[in-house]
């Protein structure tokens, strides 16, 4: 299936010359006092040409955050570096702090993941940029680099920049921060640009707007840039080219669409396959890719993946694959050559690439579950029941003699059901409030206003005693599975925790314990260990048996995937809804990540500043979104198929999201709403002046005026990318 | 920000203004001052101890909280904190003997700051290597000596000295020597020679709490984000981490500012006994030992308003340094 | 710190390591990794400055009990042949002008000394964990009121609180001197415990523990305070410190100790007077109340070192 011809088109820009960098066989060790090194990057080479995209894929701890840190020479004094890195015909391993400092930030930049801490927080915003270009131009007059910092935050798309280069960070928002790093790392027109997981800590939207700003920056500066990340979907729609790190190897390197249509390594296979893509989600189970990465202080012998690789074969354990040219037998000189095109590291790479083995041959997906989704009774009484649900918080300042000076309205009335056997699917951005709803939920204290209704009893209304009783009946599976779990308790008493609340005897919660264990695929016999011996999807599944232990009728997730590895995350979904089938469990599911939620859940409640904006079947929602912020909040995701990213239709939104203290006049979501703009007057007077209410459009509830002129926003914006194209 | 400092300004001003009212209340409950004039031969008539006791105001048949009371009344109204056993107006006795402290705690705990915060950066910067090392061991011994120990061998290393000069290089009895007289340069120089010692002493005090300090935060600093950023734009790792990572370091410093001060005027207070000086410390304690109420109490509003000005100052320093408490 | 994570992730010695062999899903085969507690002893163990410590206190404890009984003079004693003599093969230490074994009074004064500090520095620590815990957890009201307390008692120092008042304990044995002193010393580490308790009520365990219906004592029991524990017994340690350094400071300036009572502060004001004429009064107390004082800080240090999981790597 590879032939030539296909390969060579696919290289987008020529790869023509010398490389702009070239790394080769660099190697990364951290001696550790009174323990064995930590091998965190093992002979990895690669090469980055003049305006390439290369996006670099890996879990946590595969190195690859090392193996960019290295370039830069930013790596703890401690790390031991060997290889060479050859950048523009100098090699950056044998410079001192001093000449790197003359490359850093000016031929070399780098933008970091957090962007609060990436800067430094009593300096203002235009300083800091600021000092980027004076270090580097003495000529440059403190004057002048102010008003090219301004000029630079203008680039970027930040608003009012004169006066937000006065500003300090924590004065900005996350999305407005990241902007600025990258203002900073444009400052001196560098010739490579790294990113290292820049989106991560940003919501879709913000996520979708700074990738755009990334792609902008490259095209200003010509510059090529080396994008990180652990997101598939975020590499498929802006890399030219994929490499894939592995417990501190390069195991994959290839074109982006080569990698994604034919990838040749079993790892690159099972975290395409486990990645729950948002166009199929919900129709099939996902593909698991069980067990964790090698321990890099004690590395086993062979193949890295050997322990978790379905086709793994005798050899696969004696000996570590090479980097490779697969699926072609040519003369030397053109292997050499296509070295550069798709390389993989695998003993039996060369099956996959003719055929022999399929991807379903390497990773087969599960059967589908024998008991099929009971379809919900309408009649009868639903597990939980909120209505009108509002939450607000004083905000004060001072501490003796405080003062209100605003309220936060997280909650603003808000109204769901989940019948049984059903997962609500509660999605939004951060800050929108579906936190704090669970956490009204959870309470079970007398709501501010509106009703909580749980097996239909309200919980204001109820003594002591019943409310215990009730808590059997919900229970929650948090987040971070680290914070979630006591790390001074064995895990048996973890588990077993919500058992002593109900006067279980010890011996009939030991047993308990067992079979939940074993529910979760656990093995029963480490009921005495502590949680830091799991990995994190073991430890999640911990945190689902503790849920599970009072045999509830709901269970509250709380963004229950979303600090586990890519790799990971599918595994655990996949138990849950075996667990939710076996045991007719609800769920009400939190998450921001919409391809998990179109999976799992059948109705989803999108929410925005403290209200449910749509509601409705999750199939319909997602087909046909009603609202502006549903469309744009679907077309922000990114998906983790280069073909469909690159031809999807975007609708992006303005700005961030208003402060929760605003007091907005009529529809809340005006300032940001694509669909707004668009309008005539005479529509707009209706969503400034009258506050929509969620209206039925079929299936679906949807807070709108303007449900029926959605449409136009998208071909506006489709029309605006036209446009931008042109020259 | 000038009403946020002002907030912490009076916060503190309740704070320290209850301190003092139940410090006069437990001085008065605690002390007896009457005692001492039992103890005296001939013993004096009953009509007079209690005559001199209202004179002084601290009749224990009168209740306390009236005491406290008029003691309020006449600071408020008069200025005035009544006069000590000995007769002597204390409002006077403070005036006199303030600056002797004052002068040896401002110069003590500047230098002190200053030392300190920089042997920290330093530790921190060098981190387990040799110099660091010698900085941590030498401020575990100064915190495993008291105070006045470290004050007296001090004395004893100080006339080993001068014995093998073969004369007083250093004089470290009282303020200044009694007697001298010639310039007002002599006069300077003779004080600043007496007060030698003792402010090494508290430097010392001062420097062993801020190195350890100033190095904890300094090594958080070090691995934070934005020391990154700053040499990914191209400042090496020396213009980094004090153009950054020291400016930041100093934030939390303040707050420490504020908790250390009343390790620095206990330091003070047994450093002046120690060296013979006739300041504050040496009221107070005489104040005890005489049970004088009337000093006791308004030793006590001396180290209270102190208190005050430091932590105010401390909030000062905080606000100025981190833009985040500014709004 | 996304670096070191990154690396510790999969590096660090908790994970183990998986077997060769068809991985069964998911589950560890290994060893039983360290728990907590090992894991902290060992790295306790490697230091060389806890063990220096640690044998230093064995030693100065072992001495104290039994030095005095294989030593032929008691502290009150006089030798009215060797008055104000210097150290000599009879008297190791000298005497004082009246006759008195300065090497005897020394042993008996450090016993004295390390009995209140082990007292009062645990006793602190202990007054400190229940304050903070409290207002930590409850917060509202009762936190505000606490918190407000531990401020003004945080306006004086607390050597001018002891003084002001020592006359209550004057007439009473040492023992109260002793509470005085705990009951002077726990604010500052309460206000820790109290910041501490914050951030782990609002860490999930604490809040499923909560949602799960667990009364307020059993969480603070069971979660709360096992989790600051390292603390608590690092300040325990510290606290030792503290306390002998309060109790030599009262002393010596006679607010603490009195005759016929003898601690190191007694023995040191006494010796103060002859220090620049006859030091060995002065300096083989305060030596060995320094040795003591620091081999208490080494241990000290050694165990905050060995419960703070980023000692050691270079965090530059």
């Amino acid at each position: 299936m590879t032939d030539l011809v296909s390969i060579q088109g696919a290289s987008t820009p020529a790869r023509a010359g010398a490389p702009l960098l070239e790394v080769t066989d660099l190697s990364v060790t951290f001696p550790q006092r009174g323990g064995p090194d930590v091998n965190a990057v093992r002979g990895i080479s690669y090469q980055v040409h003049k305006g390439e995209f290369l996006g670099i894929v890996g879990e946590s701890g595969s190195g690859k955050s090392v193996s960019s840190l290295a370039l830069m020479g930013l790596l703890p004094s401690s790390a031991r570096v060997t290889g060479s890195i050859r950048f523009g015909g100098r090699s950056l391993l044998d410079l001192n702090d001093r000449q790197l400092s003359g490359i850093r930030g000016r031929e070399i930049s780098m933008i970091f993941q957090d962007p609060l801490s990436a800067l430094t927080p009593v300096y203002t915003v235009g300083d800091q940029i600021a000092e980027a270009l004076l270090l580097h131009d003495s000529a440059l007059g403190k004057r002048a680099a102010q008003a090219r910092a301004v000029e630079l935050l203008k680039v970027v798309g930040i608003p009012a920049p004169e006066r937000r280069a006065k500003a300090f960070p924590h004065e900005f928002s996350g999305g407005m921060r990241q902007r600025a790093m990258i203002a900073m790392a444009i400052a001196n027109d560098p010739q490579l640009i790294i990113a290292d997981e820049p989106t991560t800590a940003l919501d879709v939207t913000i996520q979708a707007q700074i990738l755009e700003v990334l792609e902008k920056a490259k095209e200003l500066t010509g510059a090529a840039v080396v994008l990180i990340t652990h997101d598939l979907g975020v590499v498929a729609g802006h890399a030219d080219r994929i490499a894939v790190m592995y417990a501190g190897k390069l195991v994959e390197n290839g074109t982006t669409t080569e990698v994604f249509a034919a990838p040749h390594m079993p790892y690159t296979i099972g975290l395409l396959r486990s990645v729950p893509n948002m166009q199929t989600a919900g129709t099939e189970r996902l593909v698991p890719l069980e067990g964790r990465p090698p321990s890099l202080t004690a590395l086993p012998r062979g193949c890295p993946f050997a322990a978790r690789c379905p086709i793994a074969i005798d050899v696969c354990r004696e000996t570590e694959p090479g980097l490779l040219v697969h699926g072609l037998t040519l003369s030397d000189e053109l292997a050499a050559e296509l070295a550069a095109e798709h390389v993989a590291a695998c003993h039996r790479s060369d099956e996959i690439a003719s055929g022999l083995l399929t991807r379903a041959d390497v990773f087969p997906r599960p059967a589908p579950l024998a008991v099929q989704h009971s379809e919900a009774r309408a009649d009868a009484e639903p597990v939980l029941r909120v209505t009108g649900l509002v939450r607000h918080f004083p905000l004060t300042k001072g501490g003796v003699f405080s003062r209100q000076i605003g309220t936060v309205r997280a909650v603003d009335g808000v109204s769901f059901s989940i019948q049984a056997g059903q997962t609500l699917g509660l999605v939004g951005e951060s800050g929108c409030g579906k936190s704090t709803t669970i956490l009204e939920v959870l309470e079970m204290t007398r709501p501010q206003a509106g009703r909580i209704l749980i097996d239909g009893k309200d919980v204001a209304g109820l003594g002591r005693a019943e409310l215990l009783r009730l808590r059997r009946d919900v229970q929650i599976v948090f987040q971070d599975p680290m914070a979630a779990l006591d790390p001074r308790l064995p895990i048996g008493d973890i588990i077993g925790e919500p058992l002593t609340v109900h006067g279980v005897k010890p011996d009939a919660r030991q047993g308990r314990v067992a079979e939940l264990l074993d529910l979760v695929g656990l093995d029963p016999q480490m009921a005495d260990r502590y949680p830091h011996e799991f990995s994190g999807g073991q430890r999640q599944r911990i945190g689902i048996a503790r849920a599970l232990a009072t045999n509830p009728r709901l269970v509250v997730l709380d963004e229950p995937v979303s600090a586990l590895d890519v790799s990971i995350q599918a595994g655990v979904i996949n138990l849950l809804e075996d667990l939710k089938e076996k045991l007719n469990l609800s769920y009400l599911f939190v998450a921001h990540d919409l391809a998990i939620v179109r999976q799992i859940a059948d109705t989803v409640a999108v929410m925005y500043l403290g209200r449910i904006v749509e509601y409705g079947p999750v199939a319909e929602v997602f087909a046909r979104p009603r609202h502006p912020y549903t469309q744009a909040l679907i077309s922000a995701a990114p998906i983790p198929d280069p073909v469909i990213e690159r031809s999807r239709k975007r609708v992006l939104l303005e700005g961030d999201l208003p402060s929760p203290t605003e007091q907005i006049d009529g529809c809340n979501f005006r300032s940001r709403c694509p669909l707004y703009s668009l309008l005539a007057d005479t529509d707009k007077a209706l969503c400034e002046t009258v506050d929509p209410v969620l209206r039925a459009h079929g299936q679906v509830e949807t807070a709108c005026h303007h449900v029926e002129r959605n449409d136009l926003a998208i071909s506006a914006s489709l029309a605006g990318r036209e446009d931008e194209l042109a020259p | 920000m000038a009403f946020y400092i002002f907030r912490r300004f009076v916060n503190y001003f309740i704070l320290s203004a209850i301190a003092t009212c139940l410090a006069y209340v437990v001085a008065s409950l605690a002390l007896d001052p009457a005692s001492k004039y039992y103890g005296r031969n001939p013993q004096p008539s009953q009509q007079t101890i209690t005559n001199i006791l209202n004179g002084l105001g601290v009749n224990p048949d009168v209740p306390v909280l009236e005491r406290l009371w008029n003691w309020i009344v006449n600071l408020v109204v008069h200025g005035s904190l009544g006069n000590t056993v000995g007769g002597t107006s204390v409002v006077d006795q403070i005036v006199s003997r303030s600056g002797v402290s004052l002068r040896l705690l401002l110069i003590g705990s500047v230098i002190g700051a200053i030392v300190g915060v920089t042997l920290g950066v330093w530790g921190a910067v060098r981190q387990y290597k040799f110099s660091d090392q010698v900085v941590t061991y030498g401020s575990y011994l100064v915190f495993a000596t008291p105070t006045f120990v470290i004050g007296v061998l001090l004395m004893i290393g100080a006339t080993a000295l001068n014995g093998a000069a073969g004369m007083q290089l250093i004089n470290f009895t009282g303020e200044y020597s009694a007697g001298l007289s010639g310039s007002w340069w002599d006069l300077t120089a003779d004080r600043a020679v007496h007060l030698l010692l003792p402010t090494v002493a508290l430097v010392l005090i001062g420097a062993a709490g801020y190195s350890r300090y100033q190095r904890s935060v300094m090594l958080d600093v070090l691995s934070a984000d934005y020391i990154r950023t700053a040499r990914a734009k191209g400042r090496s790792r020396n213009a980094a981490l004090v153009r950054h990572g020291v400016r930041v370091a100093l934030i939390p410093m303040s707050t420490f500012f504020a908790y250390s001060f009343g390790t620095l005027v206990s330091g003070s207070i047994m450093l002046e006994i120690v060296f013979s000086f006739h300041g504050m410390g040496e009221f107070t304690l005489n104040a005890i030992t005489q049970s004088d109420i009337n000093a006791v109490a308004g030793s006590t509003l001396f180290l209270a308003v102190l208190v005050l000005f430091s932590s105010t100052l401390s909030e000062v320093l905080y606000a100025a340094l981190d833009p985040r408490v500014r709004n | 710190m996304s670096l070191l994570e990154e690396t510790n992730a999969a590096g660090g010695t908790p994970v183990a390591t998986p077997a060769p062999g068809p991985a069964t899903p998911d589950v560890i085969r290994s060893a039983k990794p360290l728990s907590r507690g090992r894991l902290i002893w060992r790295r306790l163990t490697q230091t060389s400055r806890f063990w220096a410590g640690a044998i230093a206190i064995a030693v100065i404890l072992l001495w104290a009990i039994l030095g005095p009984l294989l030593y032929p003079y008691d502290a009150t004693g006089r030798d009215p042949l060797n008055m104000g003599l210097g150290p000599t093969q009879l008297h190791w230490f000298g005497t004082n002008n009246i006759g008195q074994d300065l090497y005897a009074q020394t042993l008996v004064g450090l016993q004295k000394s390390i009995v209140i500090g082990l007292i009062a520095g645990p006793l602190g620590t202990l007054i400190a964990a229940v304050v903070g815990s409290v207002a930590g957890y409850l917060g509202g009201v009762v936190d505000r009121v606490l918190v407000w307390c531990i401020n003004l008692l945080l306006v004086l120092p607390s050597f001018i609180l002891l003084v002001i008042l020592s006359p209550l304990f004057k007439g009473l044995s040492w023992v109260f001197l002793t509470i005085f002193i705990a009951g002077f010393s726990w604010m500052i580490m309460a206000q820790v415990v109290r910041s501490q308790t914050r951030s782990l009520r609002d860490r999930d365990f604490v809040k499923a523990a909560r949602y799960m219906g667990v009364p307020m004592p059993t969480i603070l029991g069971r979660h709360i305070i096992p989790n600051i524990a390292s603390l608590l017994i690092i300040d325990a340690t510290l606290g030792v410190v503290a306390s002998i350094l309060a109790e030599t400071g009262l002393s010596y300036f006679g607010f603490g100790i009195r005759a016929p009572d003898v601690s190191l502060g007694t023995l040191l004001a006494e010796g103060t007077s002859a220090a620049v004429t006859r030091p060995w009064l002065f300096v083989f107390p305060a030596g060995v109340l320094i040795l003591t004082l620091f081999a208490v800080s080494l241990i000290g240090d050694a165990l905050r070192d060995a419960v703070d999981p980023t000692s050691g790597v270079n965090r530059d």
